[in-house]
């Protein structure tokens, strides 16, 4: 047994985050170890389909003081690409990655944490969860009843169609995922469903740029978490049907539609071997339509305002998304040859060894804006987490910048060994906690 | 904008609307309603149901009076016409739950309204009932619902009243997926 490791930070997960995470400590001498299940960039190396390309273009694929330099910058990383983006950085950074190190339990003690791993223990005053936001695959409940004969398959397994046997597909949800995975399957010669719930609708490229560059400067991707009007729901928006390719294509329901791939309403149950689908698919289709229109709009208004309309492609508004005249819902499973039902149903955390009460009754971490509700606990990455684009590989920057500063000045103002006030503490009278640093925070944080 | 927005009147108390929504995000369990009505049968295809009592909030709640329906089936069918068909009650739910819907979320979005009308219209094939042909199924074919509209607002803004509308309807939601369905003899 070797004796417990002592730091200020334990961040957990050496991905973009983490090791962005690790740039800003290193920066401000604040001594920390970052610890990684498996290698740098783990999820992106074994958990990610064959053709996989990041959503977001080259140019935009950037970290705290590292960014792409080749020859396209309106191209899209392939997972070995993302790979190397993310080595190269760790490499820059210098991060203390202790590599192939999984944490098993992370408890408070003595004012600050105990991290258990499987290697060594760990106490640090501040842990950081950089563990990423797409750890488990959210598979809905009712897929317990899919009969025997069909198989059940997550885009964590699914590596390319080979993995497949020559029966129709089944893919249930539509956003980047469902529509990338649908269209592969399908154009690999086996018939694919695709059962369609609420999703959002976007073109690869909108007068001449980048969906991406447009999100960008009209200030969307920059939407503030404490701005939005309902934040729990913004967070469990699904990812936008968009695909990185060299063509850079969209890929809407049409497009899929036209190849030939079967919409479907949202998958509604399983019973006695049979799938329910909802008759809500053309209100979802509808509802999608309207808010593509709304953001193409904001677009328009944008240039409009900035006098730019004659550097930019005529303004265009895309044909509505055709549902089937009859969208079938009842299917009788085996007697339409399903093989396989790939649930490209959303991902979530996985938090199993964090051993402290911070999670709503929905077991979701509680957290403004990254900072958990435990005294020197933060987290990274997470959707929508301080804004709309916090869990892409650019949004970590300004996170990292601002839960950066509120943990430095955490550990400047809390000593070794003292437990820090805790908000019922503060709220039945207890003693106030002072600033013994001048450290200026945002005003929004608290 | 301010001197309009504050003018805008459907009849909805939008802030007791959002209150009960925080106190019943802070009180899950008072969340959990039940709803309940009761039917008689009286003679042949007519029956006359009635609803009061409903559980909510945490106790036993009921509406101001007591509501009733004559259902029975029409002529056509050999039947008294007593009243509406229990299939057109389905319509007059959907017609209405979307049609109040559209009031609250208008007025949560600062929309006045001058006049909604939903037509609504369901087809059938009655060799469903009738057990002719096995492949029929009992129920609608599909529901159509028209909406008439006039507002204080573009054709786009209409268009996502009536959307986020279905997307909240519970009757929307009851007729469009599958729910257990228990009956038992006492």
């Amino acid at each position: 047994m070797t004796l417990a490791g002592t730091t200020d930070v334990v961040v957990i997960g050496a991905g973009h985050s983490g090791l962005a995470m690790s740039r800003y400590l290193s920066a401000a001498a604040i001594d920390h170890v970052v610890l990684e299940r498996g290698e740098i960039a783990n999820a992106w190396r074994r958990e990610r389909w064959d053709s996989l390309r990041l959503l977001t273009p080259n140019w935009q694929t950037r970290l705290p003081g590292h960014a792409y330099s080749g020859p396209q910058p309106d191209g899209f990383m392939t997972m070995s690409d993302v790979i190397g983006f993310i080595d190269g950085y760790a490499k820059v950074v210098s991060a203390p990655v202790r590599t192939f190190t999984t944490v098993t339990s992370v408890s408070p003690l003595d004012g600050g944490y105990e991290v258990i791993t499987d290697r060594r223990v760990w106490r640090a005053r501040a842990v950081v969860i950089a563990s990423g936001a797409s750890s488990t695959p959210a598979v809905p409940a009712l897929s317990s009843a899919l009969p025997a004969s069909v198989r059940s398959l997550t885009p964590r397994e699914y590596r390319n169609p080979r993995q497949l046997d020559d029966r129709t597909v089944l893919v249930v949800g539509a956003s980047a995922s469902g529509v990338q995975l649908a269209d592969e399957i399908q154009r690999s010669g086996r018939r694919v469903m695709l059962a369609v719930g609420e999703h959002i609708r976007m073109p690869r490229t909108y007068r001449g740029r980048d969906i991406q560059w447009w999100l960008d400067a009209t200030g969307v991707l920059d939407e503030r978490f404490d701005a939005v009007d309902d934040i729990v729901r913004a967070r469990r928006v699904p990812s936008p049907q968009l695909i990185g390719t060299p063509e850079r294509s969209t890929l809407d329901l049409n497009a899929l539609t036209a190849r030939g791939v079967e919409l479907v309403g949202r998958l509604a149950g399983i019973a006695g071997g049979k799938a329910q689908f909802s008759g809500s698919l053309r209100n979802h289709c509808a509802m999608a339509d309207l808010k593509l229109n709304r953001l193409l709009d904001r677009i328009d208004d944008w240039i409009e305002a900035n006098g730019g309309s004659s550097e930019v492609d005529a303004s265009e508004r895309f044909a509505p998304t055709v549902t089937p005249q009859n969208p079938r819902l009842l299917m009788d499973l085996e007697a339409h040859r399903i093989g396989t039902v790939l649930w490209a149903t959303g991902f979530r955390p996985d938090y199993r060894w964090l051993r402290t009460p911070v999670f709503d009754r929905k077991g979701n971490l509680r957290h403004e804006g990254g900072v958990v509700d435990a005294p020197g606990l933060y987290a990274l990455g997470l959707n929508f987490m301080r804004r709309r684009k916090s869990s892409f590989i650019h949004g970590t920057e300004d996170d990292v910048r601002e839960l950066g500063a509120h943990l430095v000045a955490y550990l400047r103002r809390v000593p070794l060994g003292e437990l820090p006030p805790t908000a019922t503490a503060t709220a039945s009278g207890g003693t106030p906690h002072r600033h013994v640093d001048s450290i200026n925070l945002k005003s929004h944080f608290h | 904008m301010t001197a309009t927005a504050t003018r805008v009147d459907n009849g909805v108390n939008v802030e007791a609307l959002l209150g009960a929504r925080q106190a019943l995000t802070d009180t899950p369990e008072a969340a959990r309603f039940k709803w309940r009505a009761s039917c008689q049968w009286v003679r042949g295809t007519h029956s006359q149901s009635s609803v009061q009592g409903f559980f909510g909030l945490g106790s036993e709640q009921s509406h101001r009076t007591e509501f009733s329906f004559e259902a029975d089936h029409p002529e056509v069918f050999a039947s008294e016409d007593k009243g509406a068909t229990p299939v057109e009650y389905v319509l007059v739910g959907l017609a209405s739950c979307l049609t109040a819907g559209i009031a609250a979320v208008a007025q949560h979005r600062q929309i006045q309204l001058r006049s909604v009308k939903a037509t609504v219209e369901a087809g059938m094939d009655l060799q469903g009932i009738l057990g002719i042909d096995s492949d029929v199924r009992n129920g609608f074919d599909g529901i159509k619902v028209v909406f008439d509209i006039d507002a204080d607002a573009s054709k786009e803004d209409i268009a996502a009243l009536v959307a986020q509308s279905q997307k909240r309807s519970a009757v929307f939601d009851i007729v469009t997926n599958p729910t257990n369905v228990t009956v038992e003899i006492r």
